[in-house]
């Protein structure tokens, strides 16, 4: 049931990503990359990583999703995106880096034959009661600096994308926002 | 029976179309997404080493990594959005003004 699951799962997350970064059209590649996120929820449940897994569903298929698809408001996402790629250079550094990857991933585990477990799991507690216990005694630091680096990126993004969202420059000329811009700095 | 290979293998392929998505793509938006498949992928071989390995920080470095792309996404839709605004496009090849 496992195997079946998890092979299901790869090929639809392989699949719906090739999408994502095939396809020439950014609406087909939105939801295809919506849909994997969902997929790999799924693989972490399978891994027994519950929390992970409805972190990975509420923050990407939730917040991360709404973000671009509140952002591809701003452009125009109904054409086909034209692009112009590539010389046979750079098709060649591609497939050099992905094997490159490939053999440093699969070199892994052959290297990390002595890992001791540094915070295991609790005995008798459910996943999310045991990352619980860590998330807040190990690594309470670099939880509390994620929050703080979160709050920058809110303020970052809120400053902007709504400087001036009274006015609508994308429908205004180069002429009239050089004018108000002008007028601004009076 | 699936072992930790299988995830590591998934992940290795998740990870090297995240890198055909960041070179082959000229759309600043696409670069986006590639760059969440490469994060995922990651995301992958995290839960699944802290799975077979039995120790937690797999799925701690998995949560901060979360954190990351939702800042990182915040402030890049931001910039995105400034960039359309000011030159109407977001293809790379327009973006080469610092070519000197």
């Amino acid at each position: 049931m496992e195997t079946f699951a998890f092979y299901l799962f790869a090929i639809l997350i392989t699949g719906l990503f090739a999408v994502t970064v095939m396809s020439r059209n950014i609406l087909y590649a939105m939801t295809s990359l919506a849909a994997g996120m969902v997929l790999i929820s799924g693989l972490f449940f399978i891994l027994g990583a519950d929390f992970l897994g409805v972190v990975q569903l509420i923050v990407y298929v939730g917040a991360v999703m709404a973000l671009y698809a509140f952002g591809m408001m701003f452009f125009d996402a109904t054409g086909v995106v034209k692009e112009n790629n590539g010389s046979p250079f750079v098709v060649f550094l591609l497939g050099g880096l992905s094997a490159v990857v490939l053999v440093v991933i699969f070199s892994a585990p052959a290297i990390g034959h002595n890992v001791q477990a540094l915070y295991p799991p609790v005995e008798g507690a459910t996943n999310p009661q045991a990352v619980g216990l860590v998330l807040f005694t190990k690594y309470l630091i670099p939880f509390e600096v994620a929050a703080v680096m979160l709050l920058v990126a809110m303020i970052a993004g809120i400053i902007l994308a709504g400087k001036k969202m009274e006015r609508s420059l994308s429908s205004t000329h180069d002429e009239e926002i050089s004018e108000i811009s002008e007028k601004d700095k009076k | 029976m699936i072992g930790l290979t299988h995830y590591l293998v998934l992940s290795a392929i998740l990870f090297s179309l995240g890198i055909v998505g960041v070179i082959r793509r000229k759309n600043l938006l696409m670069l986006f997404f590639a760059t969440e498949i490469m994060l995922n992928a990651a995301n992958v071989a995290f839960a699944a080493i802290s799975s077979y390995y039995h120790d937690l920080s797999g799925q701690m470095f998995a949560f901060f990594i979360v954190a990351i792309a939702a800042s990182e996404v915040a402030v890049g839709l931001g910039l995105l959005i400034l960039l359309y605004k000011k030159y109407g496009t977001l293809d790379l090849d327009n973006f080469t003004m610092l070519k000197g």
